[in-house]
């Protein structure tokens, strides 16, 4: 008996939760409605079926229990049952799959007025390239990747020339236009997802796949790598905006294109060492850094993330946090590096000054410390702390510590990488969940200082 | 021919002595049963506890700072390897496999009985290499369950360095042990059944363990073959799968290999195996429907013919894990279509145990309470297979939880159901003890309710779009506080559930040490394994002589008969019936 | 056949154990270990097309160079192919049960595969030092991987013949053996016909 009724009850509760859940698909913002009434259909048919079987189950098992009176009925099979049984079922089943099947037929087949948008993935982020003024995406490979064209586009192509190179987690798509994405990925298996858009496809290093859609409610969304892709899966994150016409003219107007990528010079050090002198006076004049002023050392970091955070403070993804106060100190300094070119002649002069390992301040547990570093830490920062490039992970190793202990405290805090522009920012608040106390920190801090 | 058949040799069987002989180095069908089946159980704790850390890092994703998300993914991994082929493989095939075919069709053992001592070794042997990955530097693969290439290889994925080698080193032994206990099977059941043991009078278990062991047969070469090509990938720089890429800045030698050719592989190696667990789970559990439904089992011939077909169409379905992989999206189409064909002969076979119950005279023993269970759990998670099935439907829901809650539905829960019924069931022959019921019932409720907690609302959060294997959501904006809340609830009741199992486990350990004397028969079943003279059966299994097989596997209330089961083996003119004319079974 | 017939069967229409209902529809008169071979070879027969299927696909892709053909393997096709026919030979005199022919013939079908084994070793010596390593490219994979595997096989198929001809000349019952070199003789002939669909597919792509 407890068993009929609990059955009934399971029942009940899955239809009680299927009418009254809280969870249900996000509001679609694209074309594909098709998918939803696919999906209503199908739940209406299998609901049918789950309710009919187990209450049918429920009611044998209640009305036929054991009695010692009684015999069961001997019946070997029903020839006419079964045909019926199966021919309905077969009709259920070509009922689910034929509106299926012309919704996938319309997924495959992209709409010659698609405009064409790619999506580049990697280890742990997202990029994109929009056609230029041309209307057409150049050629790109693998072999062209590298640190000044990330993205590979082949620098021999002319139609690449004017492709917009967006190297960041954020992209915009036009209301109402048709867009095909071309997916292509740099390294491992990625898949693009925004869940409102209700389609996703895998990307492929070594082929572009695809898919379309035609967004239709303005918008941001979230835009998550739904294929397992290694450490930093879960944070490979992206946004996608859906703008209106202006909103999109606008931002494709601020874009760069890949020429102009290409043709920024490289810094002039001897320019950058007179605009340095402003930042020698916190940080040194060797960059060593300084403690007593809370500026850490520069030499022998990576000039793309100089020039990153740099750019963060400039537009406040950086240092408008109100209790980061040495940040708030560092964002008006940053904003007299006037322009691009300043930033670069800088950076190249930092670039000129001498590496020495930064005074070691921290102690701790170096055991912990190394089992915390390379199960986390290292994958991105390098076994040897000197950082990646292409994961935007900066130099560890004879940095200064006080400085890292610092940084690591803010991303568990928050008071670092929780602007929604800062990308690594947030990878990194993600990251520190592992660090748990300032003991933890410490250990790690003092195993990197092992690594000079 | 010089050949005789089996069934009329008349070899002595002799009988081991020592207790090495006897319980070690065994090639006794039995015994290697339940070595197969102890080292299958202490496994898939493992792997149990592993996905209890798994979702203590899911629920609560704060509160855990031990769990990195190194460790995470390995949990994921080892956790899905572990429970499909180590746990629900080796016991349903490895352990009931060998322990039902010979006794249920009345045979003395396997044909090969060395081969088969031989096959559970192998397999003890990569259970060990898998668990060695725990110890070695870097740990196990992180890599999920499917070992995609190029990231199970390549330096961003948790394990890259070792852990990915002893993965495929051990499912590569696996594989070779399978194989040998694979070759064993099939052989058995197609030469040594008794007289009058025809193909259609086998009972469903057979039919169930057979056919699979068939599909494992032609299935696992399609593992091997992927573990080869991505061994050599990753050892001497073969470009099978690997394409061109840059990983983690550096530019890797590996050029224009294709990721999705290894997908194909694996997937057609992946969808049988789902069928490979189904099909002996199907047939377990209609043997003890019928059994403790004192009923026939409803279309018998349709039941093995759905198990035949099942397993044909799995063999063209593989790509229905692809649809979103980036192949060519037209393959979509044909996939599609067949993937929904299986589901008719699937529907078919739930229809018959509902058919089977009704005008039964139902029992609901332990077992009974698992079978049942088993249909309810079954067909919510064989619907939801229509879902994901149905490529339309498969765009929104794939890689979310909704596939998490799906496949743990009707390849987690449902199996082991069905696990728990026939350990139940064959409890009292295996240990010739009986287990305590109340225990037995208790385990019941907590994992019924406990796993329908767990996974119900889970398809809801997939629904919603939360992506599966992710250490931890991070902000987004579009997951609630309510779904955070059900995240840990779904971990409350995990815990739940795998508390619970210690009940099972005390139960079974109990009962074989101090539980009563069970009988030879308890559920008066009419299939040959309850017939035997000992109790449990000891070497040889028959005694002198083999049994004679005179009629099906299900006569069970059959009308003008004293008892309400008729053995296979009694001869007609022993059977008793009530107004003492001569039995001559039923007539259409 | 019989496997078709006996599933149409309703079991529940009769009952008693008729001797035409022994349990052995399905090759009584074969020995288990016959059927065992056979299945085995089955799933060594799904190995190979599984790398086949693979070889096709992996070689529509872009950086595919086919290798250049090598006479040596003309040479080792014909020493398999003399060697399946000494088996047959060897089988035919078992059946009339000569003792001499069988220990020619056994020792004799042992050094030619082991023969081939050393040719096939001399064609990746002459294919490496031509310059087309393992992973230089799939092509190359793909030839070394099929051939090795083949090699594998062979190795373990000279294990069973080891067996079989240290029995045979330890002087044994031809009867005794007569099951191991039927055996080892079908076995001989799926590596033969094996070998032949690999050489006709790397000579041809």
């Amino acid at each position: 008996m407890a068993f009929v009724v609990s059955i009934v009850l399971l029942v009940i509760i899955s239809i009680a939760l299927q009418l009254f859940t809280p969870w249900w698909l996000q509001p679609i913002a694209s074309n594909w409605s098709g998918i939803d009434a696919t999906i209503d259909i199908t739940m209406w048919v299998t609901g049918f079926v789950f309710v009919a079987v187990n209450l049918f189950l429920a009611y044998c098992v209640y009305r036929y229990r054991y009695d010692k009176n009684r015999r069961a009925n001997y019946e070997p099979e029903n020839k006419k049952l079964e045909v019926w049984l199966t021919g309905f079922t077969a009709i259920g089943v070509a009922a689910l799959l034929t509106p299926g099947l012309f919704v996938w037929a319309s997924f495959v087949n992209v709409p010659e007025d698609a405009v064409k948008v790619e999506v580049v993935g990697q280890q742990w982020q997202w990029a994109f390239r929009y056609p230029g003024a041309d209307g057409v995406l150049g050629t790109a490979d693998t072999a062209y990747v590298s640190p000044r064209n990330p993205l590979g586009v082949n620098p021999n192509d002319p139609f690449g020339q004017d492709d917009l190179v967006v190297e960041d987690k954020e992209m915009h798509l036009l209301m109402n236009q048709n867009v095909q994405l071309l997916l292509r990925s740099k390294d491992v298996l990625h898949d693009y997802t925004v869940a409102p858009f209700r389609v996703k496809m895998d990307m492929v290093p070594g082929s572009v796949s695809y898919m379309w859609l035609e967004p239709t409610l303005a918008g941001s969304y979230d835009i998550l790598c739904e294929e397992h892709c290694g450490l930093g899966h879960f944070i490979m994150r992206g946004t996608v905006f859906v703008d209106e016409q202006a909103d999109y003219d606008a931002w494709i107007a601020a874009q760069t294109t890949f020429a102009e990528t290409q043709a920024v010079a490289e810094g002039n050090a001897q320019a950058g060492q007179a605009n340095y002198a402003i930042c020698s006076a916190c940080h040194g004049v060797n960059g060593e850094g300084n403690l007593a002023l809370n500026a850490p050392k520069l030499a022998g970091q990576e000039d793309w993330y100089l020039r990153q955070q740099i750019r963060y403070y400039k537009s406040g993804v950086r240092g408008t946090h109100p209790d980061d106060v040495y940040g708030a100190q560092m964002a008006p300094m940053a904003a007299t590096l006037v322009n691009d070119a300043v930033i670069n002649n800088v950076i190249a002069y930092i670039g000129t000054l001498p590496d020495n390992a930064a005074p070691e301040t921290v102690t701790g547990d170096l055991a912990n410390g190394a089992d915390l570093y390379n199960s986390t830490c290292g994958t991105c920062h390098g076994d040897d702390g000197s950082g990646i490039w292409s994961l935007h992970a900066p130099a560890l190793a004879g940095m200064t510590d006080w400085y890292l202990v610092r940084q690591l405290q803010n991303f568990k805090s928050g008071v670092r990488g929780a602007h929604p522009q800062d990308q690594q920012g947030y990878q990194m608040t993600a990251m520190v969940s592992a660090l748990e106390g300032d003991e933890a920190i410490n250990d790690v801090v003092a195993y990197i200082n092992t690594l000079r | 021919m010089s050949y005789i058949p089996i069934a009329d040799q008349t070899d002595e069987m002799h009988d081991p002595h020592t207790f090495i002989a006897k319980y070690v180095w065994s090639q006794d069908h039995k015994v290697i049963a339940i070595q197969y089946g102890t080292v299958a159980v202490a496994v898939g704790l493992v792997a149990l506890v592993l996905s209890a850390l798994m979702r203590l890092q899911l629920g609560f994703p704060d509160s855990f700072a031990f769990i990195d998300p190194a460790e995470y993914y390995q949990y994921v991994t080892m956790h899905g390897m572990i429970m499909v082929v180590y746990l629900l493989t080796a016991l349903f095939l490895g352990g009931f496999g060998n322990y039902l075919i010979p006794l249920q069709i009345g045979a003395r053992d396997m044909v090969f009985p060395f081969l088969n001592m031989l096959s559970f070794w192998f397999y003890l042997v990569s259970v060990i290499i898998l668990m060695a990955s725990f110890f070695i530097p870097g740990g196990p693969t992180g890599a999920g369950w499917t070992l995609y290439p190029p990231q199970a290889i390549t330096a961003g994925t948790p394990g890259a360095d070792g852990g990915i080698m002893l993965m495929l080193a051990s499912l590569a032994v696996f594989i070779i042990a399978f194989t040998m206990g694979g070759l064993n099977y099939v052989t058995t059941v197609l030469q040594a059944r008794t007289h009058g043991m025809t193909l259609m009078r086998m009972p469903l278990s057979v039919w169930g363990i057979f056919v699979a062991t068939i599909l494992g047969l032609f299935a696992f070469p399609a593992l091997f073959v992927s573990a080869v090509m991505m061994t050599f990938d990753n050892m001497l720089g073969t470009s099978f799968f690997m394409p061109a890429m840059v990983s983690l800045g550096e530019t890797l030698d590996h050029t224009g290999g294709g990721p999705v050719l290894f997908q194909h592989l694996f997937w057609f190696f992946g969808h049988p195996e789902v069928y490979i667990v189904a099909l002996p789970a199907f047939g377990l559990v209609s043997d003890v429907l019928s059994c403790h439904a004192r009923k026939n089992i409803f279309g018998y011939r349709m039941m093995v013919w759905a198990i035949v077909a099942i397993g044909g169409l799995s063999f063209i379905v593989w790509a229905h894990h692809m649809y979103v992989s980036g192949m060519n999206p037209y393959f979509g189409f044909f996939f599609a279509f067949t993937t929904l064909i299986i589901a008719v002969p699937t529907a078919i076979k739930v229809y018959n145990w509902v058919l089977t119950l009704w005008e039964g005279n139902i029992r609901l023993t332990v077992p009974m309470l698992f079978a049942c269970g088993f249909i309810f759990t079954f067909v919510h998670g064989g619907l939801t297979g229509i879902f994901l099935g149905n490529v339309t439907v498969d765009l929104p829901l794939s890689d979310t939880y909704f596939v998490i809650a799906h496949f743990h539905m009707v390849m987690g829960v449902s199996p082991v159901m069905v696990l728990f019924a026939a350990l139940y069931h064959w409890f009292p022959k295996m240990s010739g003890k009986m287990f305590n019921v109340t225990l037995g019932k208790i385990h019941f409720w907590a994992t019924f309710f406990g796993t329908y907690a767990i996974y119900l609302p889970m398809h809801y959060l997939g629904f919603l779009g939360v992506p599966r294997r992710y250490y931890s959501m991070g902000t987004t904006d579009f997951i609630p506080e309510s779904a955070n809340t059900l995240n840990a609830n779904i971990t409350m009741a995990a815990i739940w559930v795998a508390v619970f199992q210690l009940v099972f486990i005390f139960n079974m350990i109990w009962s074989v040490w101090r539980g009563k004397k069970s009988d030879p028969n308890p559920w008066e079943a009419t299939t040959l394994e309850w017939q035997t003279p000992d109790n449990p059966p000891c070497h040889g299994n028959w005694g002198a002589e083999l049994p004679t097989v005179y009629r099906w596997a299900y006569e069970y209330s059959v009308p003008g008969v004293v008892d309400d089961f008729v053995p296979q083996n009694i001869p007609a003119k022993d059977v008793k019936t009530v107004d003492g004319s001569p039995y001559i079974g039923h007539e259409d | 056949m019989s496997f078709l017939k006996s599933i149409f069967e309703k079991p529940w229409d009769y009952q008693g154990d008729d001797p035409n209902l022994s349990g052995q529809e399905i090759g009584e008169s074969l020995h288990p270990k016959r059927i065992a071979l056979r299945m085995f070879l089955a799933v060594i027969f799904v190995v190979f097309m599984l790398f086949i299927v693979a070889y096709f696909i992996r070689m529509e892709l872009e950086d595919w160079r086919p290798m250049p053909e090598s006479n040596l393997l003309w040479v080792n096709t014909g020493l398999l192919f003399i060697c399946s026919v000494i088996m047959q030979w060897t089988r035919g005199a078992v059946h009339k049960g000569l003792q001499n022919p069988v220990k020619y013939g056994m020792v004799a079908s042992g050094v030619i595969t082991l023969a081939f084994v050393y040719g096939q070793l001399s064609a990746w010596e002459e294919m490496n030092n031509a310059g087309y390593y393992l992973a230089s490219n799939p092509a190359n994979s793909f030839f070394y991987v099929l051939t090795g595997l083949h090699g594998l096989h062979i190795l373990g198929g000279l294990w069973v013949w080891t067996r079989a001809t240290f029995k045979v000349l330890s002087g044994a019952e031809v009867k005794a053996i007569r099951l191991s070199i039927e055996l080892c003789s079908v076995y001989w002939h799926f590596l033969l016909l094996v070998w032949l669909g690999i050489f006709a597919l790397l000579s041809y792509t």
